[in-house]
């Protein structure tokens, strides 16, 4: 479904992506994880061309990325992106927010737009917030919200950056169990998270990053109990004992 | 002469104050600078729009461009484009253009240079997540702009655009240099006839463009209100 094959990106100076290589399989849920700036963010913003690659092939799809000549937006169509910040749009109410893609890029009619978009608000456990604002929401509904939004385009893909981060820690359990229920659906989902208690539950592969390489591509069992890498074990010690939560 | 204002020269030209000297004449005074001050609001509106969206356009000839006609304009004080579009849009046309059309061409450009910037910096203000989100999404940039990113910051330009605005009602006034016979240039006329009351008449217009520029920025907080999305709970 999406496959990195060397790929390399920097900024400027900054070598952010280094020969990536990875392949996400249909049904797959992997998680990414890895210490602040080692580009998780940079690596998924790349499946859907947030940010366009330097060097290396990425094929997600079946469309190769770095062929200009297709239109991007059909493939965005098909991948839902999720945001740490949420964005969700404030001018529009939770409803608008998700019918918005599905009538102005699928064309789909505001009626059957609107029901979907019902209905995927009662599965994010939303129901009777449909015609609030944004702003009234709280964190973890915002994000559901997102979320909702992100699947009325019937996805092929999700991707979540950071989605539980900017949220305080009450609200965290009811995103994750949203985002659990997908991963038993069989949608294909690329998550970075720092959620180990996620990783081990859901995903099928964690992939471990920093300075822009994966230094280590495992199943949870393995990455979680038996970590190769030196950085891997410190950040593993760092992420898992209590002492990462203090003020 | 006695002492103390006089507001019977007003009063006795109250109608010619209002309208001109229409309708046996031209459309005048008071109306006259309102239909000026409407008309140019509402093309510099449109020009100010298309012009920021271009200073914000990914091609940069087209932002190059625009760059430049708004620095040009912006260059330079409001009577030149005035002189300028009266003796060079006549040209242009190959025809000769009303005087009013010329003031309200040369306010639209003024004011669309002016009124670009707010644009460029309304867009600029919104977070990049929200194009982000957008885009994601599958919307074709036009989509993200009409769809998303406009209607947040044209919300937050009214402000500025009311400042524009109210600049553009007293703008008006310059209209006179041309001979368009608007309050200003009615005022002045009237004047001339009596020479005895300037005090007064003056006093009378700068009421008129206060009482003016009020309803309107009265009116954009109204219009502000009902824009309004509920920030908060
Ligand atoms: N648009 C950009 N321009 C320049 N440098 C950037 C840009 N975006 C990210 N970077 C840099 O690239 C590096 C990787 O960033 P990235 O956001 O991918 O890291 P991350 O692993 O997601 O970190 P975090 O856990 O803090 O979100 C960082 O050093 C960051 O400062
Ligand atoms: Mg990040």
């Amino acid at each position: 479904m999406i496959r990195f094959e060397g790929v390399h990106k920097w900024f400027k100076k900054l070598h952010v992506l280094n020969d990536i290589h990875l392949h996400v399989k249909q049904n797959e849920t992997v998680v990414v994880c890895g210490p602040s700036g080692s580009g998780k963010s940079t690596l998924i913003r790349t499946i859907n061309r947030l940010e366009p690659i330097d060097q290396g092939k990425l094929v997600v799809d079946g469309f190769d990325l770095t062929d200009r000549s297709f239109d991007i937006n059909k493939l965005r169509a098909e991948i839902g992106f999720v945001f740490q910040q949420f964005n969700l749009y404030p001018h529009l109410t939770a409803l608008k927010n998700i019918t918005l893609a599905p009538i102005k890029v699928r064309g789909m009619a505001r009626k059957e737009a609107e029901d979907l978009a019902t209905a995927l608000l009662e599965r994010v456990g939303l129901a009777e917030k449909r015609n609030v604002y944004p702003a009234q929401l709280s964190g973890g509904q915002q994000q559901r919200v997102a979320i909702a939004r992100g699947l009325a385009m019937k996805p092929k893909i999700m991707l979540f950056d950071e989605p539980t981060s900017a949220l305080d820690p009450e609200m965290i359990g009811e995103v994750l169990a949203v985002m659990r229920h997908l991963a038993h659906t069989g949608m294909t989902l690329v998550v970075v998270t720092h959620e180990m208690g996620f990783a081990r539950e859901v995903a099928d592969r964690v992939v471990f990053m920093d300075h822009g390489a994966i230094l280590e591509e495992a199943t949870p069992d393995e990455f979680f109990l038996n970590p190769q890498h030196d950085r891997a074990k410190q950040f593993l010690k760092q992420i898992l004992t209590p002492m990462h939560c203090e003020m | 002469m006695e002492s103390g204002l006089d507001f019977t020269i007003v009063k006795d030209n109250l109608l010619y104050f209002m309208i001109g000297a229409y309708p046996e004449g031209k459309l005048g005074g008071i109306a006259l600078t309102i239909y000026l001050a409407v008309a140019a609001c509402f093309f510099s509106f449109w020009g100010g729009l298309i012009l920021g969206l271009m200073n914000v356009a990914r091609n940069k000839a087209i932002r190059y461009a625009s760059g430049a006609f708004v620095n040009f304009v912006r260059g330079m004080p409001l009577l030149m484009v005035i002189f300028w579009c009266y003796f060079l849009v006549p040209g242009l046309f190959g025809q000769p253009v009303g005087e009013t059309k010329t003031v309200i061409i040369a306010l639209s450009l003024f004011t669309s240079a002016y009124m670009s910037q707010i644009v460029k910096a309304g867009i600029e203000s919104i977070p990049k997540g929200q194009t982000e989100a957008a885009r994601s999404s599958g919307l074709k940039l036009w989509q993200v702009m009409v769809f998303v990113i406009l209607p947040q910051g044209l919300r937050n330009m009214i402000p500025s655009f009311v400042n524009q605005f109210v600049s553009l009602i007293k703008d008006t006034s310059l209209a006179f240099i041309v001979g368009v016979s608007e309050l200003t240039h009615v005022a002045t006329q009237i004047n001339n006839r009596s020479f005895v009351y300037p005090t007064e008449i003056f006093i009378f217009i700068a009421v008129i463009y206060f009482i003016l520029c009020y309803i309107f920025t009265e009116f954009s907080r109204w219009l502000e209100r009902r824009l309004a999305w509920r920030k908060s709970i």
